[in-house]
């Protein structure tokens, strides 16, 4: 869906999308990393609805998305690492009893 | 008539609440007015869901007011059984100890003394509620005017002439129930409405799985999961900042309630300034020298919504008077105090 004004694939570095790994720039925030590898981005825990980033810029809340297991990051304001593992299913939060 | 966006709107920091228990324990005409308000809710959501075909996910499955220290316990005990007595022991309440509330509620630590539980509290989703009003208002004809910020009332011989910052608008009467501003107005109209802003700072998490299937004062969970945590309350003037300490205290308090919230990210946290009378008890009251104006006021928009849609909305088109709208008259405020 969408193109990087500069092609330099020598540093690019691997994370895994839902399993598959994807070859991206090193330097990215994972919802850019997600626009460029898939058309379709998440869907909600909720409804089940897809959802993709809208603003960009930590606010719309709609680019959430599971990274190295932390459910509901927004992946605008978090930039890819080396090996990072992002589901963008996220199912919702448990809330456990035996806690005390 | 609206001021427009910028306005400070107590609605900002509304919690959703329909909350019965505790009001009134000083004042009976309050707690009866409060129970009227909640029982007609049931009739205000449903006329809403035919009229807009928005459900504003209204329950009533009854709230919980947790105790964090046994004092606590103690004196909502004493308050509660203040309040059955004014309401002629028709408010139902049930003081829990802890393991009697762990059976409602299985995700309270230890550190939760008890709780009492009222059947009549219930919880809505205020932004749905706003929208639904809104489109009822435009379905009646209702002509809503915002970025009209009201500059003077005049009256005239069959009414007033209200000056905005746009335009001049005649009518035969006026309500004011502009919240924080209601003070500058009514002093035009010649209508005590001694209102002062009292901050609210509230925060939101992510959406988690169903759990909390009771409303409560601190924590509230959204039909959609997220959770909605609240009740502090600061003279901070017209300040609607959000603080780190205060945010902190939120956000604390919750997590003793209960220890799991540790792990749940927040989404946003804001303040709004809410609307707060000397007593913390509504004004409603006519002018006595304009008399087709009339100032009102609350502190519980929402608890209020639907007596104020049809009771108070009779008195105010002349309909009928509800002997309890006459202990809601700014006059109490008027009589001297004895030194």
């Amino acid at each position: 869906m969408f193109k990087p004004l500069t092609d330099i694939a020598s540093n690019h570095i691997d994370i895994l999308i839902d399993g598959e790994t994807h070859h991206v720039p090193p330097d990215v925030s994972v919802a850019a990393a997600l626009l460029m590898s898939s058309p379709r981005v998440r869907t909600t825990a909720l409804s089940g609805r897809p959802r993709g980033p809208f603003c960009m810029m930590g606010v719309c809340f709609d680019c959430l998305v599971s990274i190295d297991d932390m459910p509901n990051q927004r992946s605008c304001m978090i930039k890819v690492k080396q090996g990072m593992c992002i589901e963008t299913r996220c199912s919702l939060v448990t809330m456990d009893t035996d806690f005390d | 008539m609206d001021e427009g966006d910028r306005a400070f709107r107590a609605s900002r920091g509304n919690f959703g609440l329909v909350w019965v228990q505790g009001k009134g324990v000083d004042y009976p005409p309050y707690a009866r007015w409060t129970r009227l308000g909640a029982d007609m809710w049931p009739g205000l959501a449903d006329r809403l869901k035919q009229d807009t075909g928005i459900d504003i996910q209204y329950a009533r499955p009854g709230g919980l007011e947790f105790c964090l220290e046994p004092a606590d316990w103690d004196n909502l005990a004493a308050e509660m059984q203040q309040i059955s007595r004014h309401t002629d022991f028709e408010f139902s309440y049930e003081m829990l100890e802890h393991s009697q509330l762990k059976k409602l509620v299985p995700q309270i630590s230890n550190d939760v003394c008890g709780a009492c539980y009222c059947p009549h509290d219930g919880h809505v989703n205020p932004l749905y509620l706003l929208r639904a009003l809104h489109q009822c208002m435009d379905m009646r004809g209702v002509d809503y005017l915002p970025g009209n910020r009201v500059t003077t009332i005049e009256a005239n011989a069959s009414g007033f002439d209200i000056h905005t910052s746009n335009e001049i608008i005649s009518s035969e009467k006026v309500i004011l129930c502009s919240g924080l501003d209601n003070q500058r107005l009514g002093e035009m109209v010649d209508i005590n409405i001694p209102v002062e802003a009292n901050r609210g700072q509230l925060l939101i998490t992510e959406r988690v799985q169903q759990f909390l299937a009771y409303p409560t004062l601190h924590v509230r969970q959204t039909a959609e999961g997220g959770l909605q945590i609240g009740d502090s309350k600061e003279n901070a003037g017209l300040d609607d900042h959000t603080t780190s300490d205060v945010v902190s205290m939120l956000a604390a308090r919750a997590v003793r309630i209960f220890p799991m919230l540790r792990d749940i990210r927040l989404v946003r946290a804001w303040a709004a300034l809410r609307v707060m009378t000397p007593d913390g008890k509504p004004i409603y009251q006519q002018s006595s020298s304009n008399p087709g104006a009339y100032g009102i006021a609350c502190h519980s928009g929402v608890t209020l919504a639907a007596v104020h849609a049809k009771t108070l909305a009779d008195w105010i088109v002349g309909h009928e008077e509800h002997p309890l709208i006459r202990d809601f008259s700014s006059s109490r405020y008027n009589v001297q105090t004895a030194h």
